[in-house]
């Protein structure tokens, strides 16, 4: 079974259908409809370049193109991270944290899947190497995103209780042990969710879309269980670093807190 | 003193320099207790160990305290409790910040008449912040102002 084509035309009366939103939230005084336009308009420029940057890419297939595009991905989804977050670590450090955690953590796994588990020819082969390594960083994002978030509004919420706890004779890591689960379990909730809910609620969207391209659904479903697997590994790793990291920074050699270090996002 | 905030400079409990001393070890040792003390359990006895229940009754708090909430303690019940919770790690020096400033007559004398016990057996520095001239006509062994930026020996 081979895909159906699928016309610009046919796409402009999908489009018509977030028109028809829109129009709906200026009737009805809402007040969403120039965000949702702006970014239906976004999807379509941005997916529409994408498009023919992979043509370009998987028409050549050097490892060099590959890896300048990975470190496009990972940079913007740094940017992303800091942009996320509402006390921020100064001195590049909220940048810095964010791009090293996902780098360690989404390239690592995205290399070992490639390499070890599904083992294309060769490993960076760009048709299955851009879109892994893209689900894993949006994924690995939203956790570093959240953890980070979490960890620096709690300690800037906590800074009495940290403080006095401090006064106490405890450790940095015991004085901030609380707020670093917390973190860690809001950076990682969103992946377990959709585990759990994976095939029961929801049919994650790799699978729909092999499906829809014709792979037989029991191949299909074993890709989306080690795209979840390798989400989870790398969603973790990724919050766990940037989640000690963080609270490495906030808190100094002589274990102070130093709220001198974050700044408010204006 | 207790080493919370960057700074110039040495401070020494006998022969221990703070800054070689691990900054969590000198801080068990040279115990601060703010004005406003905090408490991130729930209850008052995840925060204090069980032998602290004479010192409960000591300063004028039911020995039921311990099983209280934390939500639920009066200003002055944390103050008297946040006391006892920091002399309970047996400090070799404290730095006390107002610690009697929301208890009334009663419990403040309790308050001293508690600490001056202990510190009969436990002989340490004692910082003590305080805005009333009587207590330090009671208390001190040494009296300094702030006058101004600059600390000076009133006599």
């Amino acid at each position: 079974m081979s895909v159906i084509e699928l016309q610009w035309w046919q796409l402009g009366l999908a489009a018509l259908m977030v028109l028809a939103l829109a129009a709906t939230t200026v009737a009805t005084r809402l007040q969403i409809a120039r965000p949702l336009l702006i970014a239906a308009t976004r999807t379509v420029i941005q997916l529409a370049l994408i498009g023919l940057v992979l043509e370009a890419l998987f028409a050549v297939g050097r490892l060099g193109w590959v890896a300048l595009m990975a470190l496009v991905m990972l940079l913007v989804a740094a940017r992303e991270v800091m942009a996320r977050q509402k006390y921020r670590l100064t001195g590049g450090w909220a940048f810095g944290i964010g791009s090293v955690s996902m780098f360690v953590s989404a390239f690592s796994v995205t290399v070992l899947t490639l390499v070890v588990i599904i083992g294309p020819e060769p490993w960076y082969l760009p048709q299955y190497a851009i879109p892994l390594l893209g689900m894993l960083l949006g994924n690995t994002m939203t956790g570093v995103a959240l953890g980070l978030d979490r960890l620096t509004e709690s300690v800037w919420r906590q800074r009495a209780v940290i403080e006095n706890r401090l006064m106490l004779g405890q450790r940095a890591s015991e004085a901030v042990g609380d707020i670093r689960r917390e973190a860690m379990r809001s950076g990682l909730m969103p992946i377990i969710n959709a585990m759990a809910a994976a095939g029961i609620v929801s049919l994650p969207g790799m699978m729909t879309g092999q499906i829809l391209a014709g792979t037989a659904p029991a191949l299909a479903v074993k890709y989306q269980i080690l795209i979840m697997f390798a989400i989870a590994a790398g969603t973790g790793f990724g919050t766990v670093f940037a989640v000690l990291a963080g609270s490495r920074r906030l808190l100094d050699d002589r274990q102070r807190l130093r709220l001198d270090r974050l700044s408010k996002a204006p | 003193m207790a080493d919370l905030e960057p700074h110039d400079g040495e401070v020494w409990l006998g022969e221990q320099a703070q800054s070689l001393t691990p900054a969590n070890d000198w801080r068990r040792q040279v115990m601060m207790v703010p004005a406003e003390s905090q408490w991130w359990a729930d209850t008052v006895s995840e925060h204090l160990a069980d032998e602290c229940s004479a010192a409960v009754s000591a300063l004028g708090l039911p020995s039921e305290a311990m099983s209280w909430q934390v939500s639920r303690l009066s200003s002055g019940e944390k103050q008297r409790l946040a006391l006892i919770r920091a002399v309970a790690l047996a400090p070799s020096a404290l730095l006390l910040d107002e610690p009697t400033a929301n208890l009334d007559s009663e419990a403040t004398a309790a308050v001293e008449c508690w600490l001056l016990n202990w510190l009969k057996t436990h002989p340490a520095p004692v910082l003590w912040v305080t805005h009333d001239p009587a207590q330090i006509d009671r208390l001190a062994g040494r009296h300094l102002l702030i006058e101004g930026r600059r600390l000076v020996d009133a006599q």
